[in-house]
């Protein structure tokens, strides 16, 4: 960021002289001093892998977890303050179960993305609020096919067809910029998002790290669920296997 | 209840100041029918609404839009199912506002089951629900008095549909054609008309398909004729 506050940036409800919220923009750094997530979507359904970020050994294994079920066919990978994540995942399904209950059909991932979009965007008008540091990824599998979308701390979203979020989105948008995701499948997307992921970690700043791997598409009949543990077993392999690879090549450079 | 100093019977006086047709509830005695086809529904009502003996309206239209590819067959109280059917078409017209596309008829009849679940103690209204969606083709959604839904090829209701049950199971044959289908629901609408008193006037018919509606009626000597008594 170019400039700081001077006296603007106190309330998320007045703008300054030069036409910016300032503190829309410092959420959106809160954002990236999380672990990064990345959404892909394929032919056959969309893909979530996350690096979640251990801070202290003591954690259990599998605590604070970033990929959350919205519905059945909706699934969500967070970036930034988790306890913000968690309000917005709360808002996002009750949105989903208020559509099946008045409509009996499972809600379209478009018009949830608008509810929940309106939500984190209603956070970024108020003087007695501050804006979610979170941006999050929304995924899900629908009669049109699979559907993804990202919404960012100031309340906009798009749809996407490959989507990074948080510390490394940048090094993570090149990686996926490389794939032809549209002729992909799930079982060949989940290897390259858990490559993508250990690629992007930064070994020296962050030493430990949890990978998280979901998708939701045809192999899982529709629904949002963790890859198996089989399948998270073999991408994860593959995904160290490149990067040793990578790592070898580099050695032979040098 | 007038009640009055002579000797004479207050009952009888009373029963002449007021006729049922001055209190009795309108309603729709009515014969109505709707019938799955490959690509759309046909939909077929009577056309009288009573009150009481007193025939208030002899062309009465039961075949209710509620979107452009979706009706209901109302049957029941004429107010109640008027006052339902307002209600759904209102937020089937905000749903599709808000998504940008045509509510499922699935959605359609549930929206109808909602209110005629939730308020059964106060309502009188048995509704078929009708139509064309581009997930699941023609549908037809039946939901009687107590506010249950089901779907099915097809579906009878109102007091005329008692005399059509023997008639529909013995001549429905699964993937009719349109012209098929809307004979067969002409049939039963006429064959009812002639059995059911608080059944009568026109046959009104309609098609909806993916291009939407067509509309029919059947008046004078274009309704079938079957078997009548002399």
């Amino acid at each position: 960021m170019s400039s700081i506050g001077t006296g603007y940036d106190l309330s998320a409800s007045q703008f300054s002289p030069d036409g910016r919220v300032f503190q829309v923009e410092y959420a959106q750094k809160a954002v990236e001093n999380s672990g990064t997530a990345v959404g892909i979507r394929g032919k056959d359904g969309v893909v979530f892998g996350v690096e979640k970020l251990v801070t202290s050994k003591l954690y259990e294994v599998g605590a604070n977890k970033r990929i959350f079920n919205i519905d059945r066919h909706i699934g969500m990978a967070v970036a930034g303050l988790l306890a913000d994540a968690r309000q917005i995942v709360e808002n996002a399904r009750e949105e989903a179960s208020n559509h099946r209950l008045n409509y009996n059909s499972p809600v379209p991932l478009k018009h949830l993305t608008e509810r929940v979009s309106l939500l984190v965007h209603a956070y970024t008008l108020y003087s007695f609020v501050r804006p979610f540091g979170v941006s999050c990824i929304l995924g899900s599998y629908e009669a049109d096919g699979p559907q993804m979308y990202m919404i960012d701390p100031s309340g906009v979203s798009y749809g996407y067809n490959g989507c990074a979020i948080g510390k490394a989105k940048q090094a993570a948008k090149t990686e996926i910029e490389k794939l032809k995701m549209k002729d992909m499948t799930c079982a060949e997307l989940v290897k390259e998002v858990a490559k993508i992921i250990y690629i992007v970690h930064d070994e020296v700043k962050d030493k430990h790290f949890e990978l998280e791997l979901s998708w939701v598409g045809e192999m899982t009949g529709g629904r949002h669920e963790l890859v198996p543990p089989n399948v998270f077993a073999e991408a994860e392999k593959h995904a160290k296997e490149a990067l040793e690879e990578s790592d070898d090549s580099d050695d032979d450079e040098l | 209840m007038a009640t009055m100093t002579s000797g004479f019977s207050s009952m009888h006086s009373s029963d002449f100041a007021r006729p049922d047709w001055l209190t009795a509830e309108h309603e729709t005695g009515t014969t109505i029918c709707a019938i799955e086809f490959d690509g759309g529904v046909v939909i077929g009502a009577d056309s009288r609404t009573t009150t009481g003996a007193y025939i208030a309206n002899r062309v009465t239209d039961k075949l209710t839009k509620v979107t452009d590819y979706i009706y209901c067959c109302r049957s029941g109280s004429a107010a109640d199912t008027q006052a339902i059917a307002d209600i759904v078409n209102y937020q089937l017209n905000f749903y599709k506002m808000e998504h940008g596309e045509e509510p499922l008829v699935k959605m359609a009849g549930h929206v109808f089951k909602d209110m005629c679940y939730n308020y059964r103690d106060s309502l009188t209204a048995g509704i078929l629900v009708a139509g064309w969606d581009k997930r699941e083709g023609g549908q037809v959604y039946n939901i009687p008095l107590g506010g249950m839904i089901t779907r099915s090829p097809f579906s009878i209701g109102g007091s005329g549909s008692t005399y059509l049950y023997g008639y529909v199971d013995s001549n429905y044959r699964p993937g009719m054609s349109k012209e098929e289908c809307l004979k067969f629901i002409a049939n039963a609408v006429s064959l009812a008309i002639n059995r059911d008193g608080s059944s009568g006037g026109i046959v009104r018919l309609a098609t909806i398909t993916k291009d939407g509606v067509e509309r029919f009626t059947l008046t004078g000597d274009q309704i079938p004729k079957f078997y009548e008594d002399s």
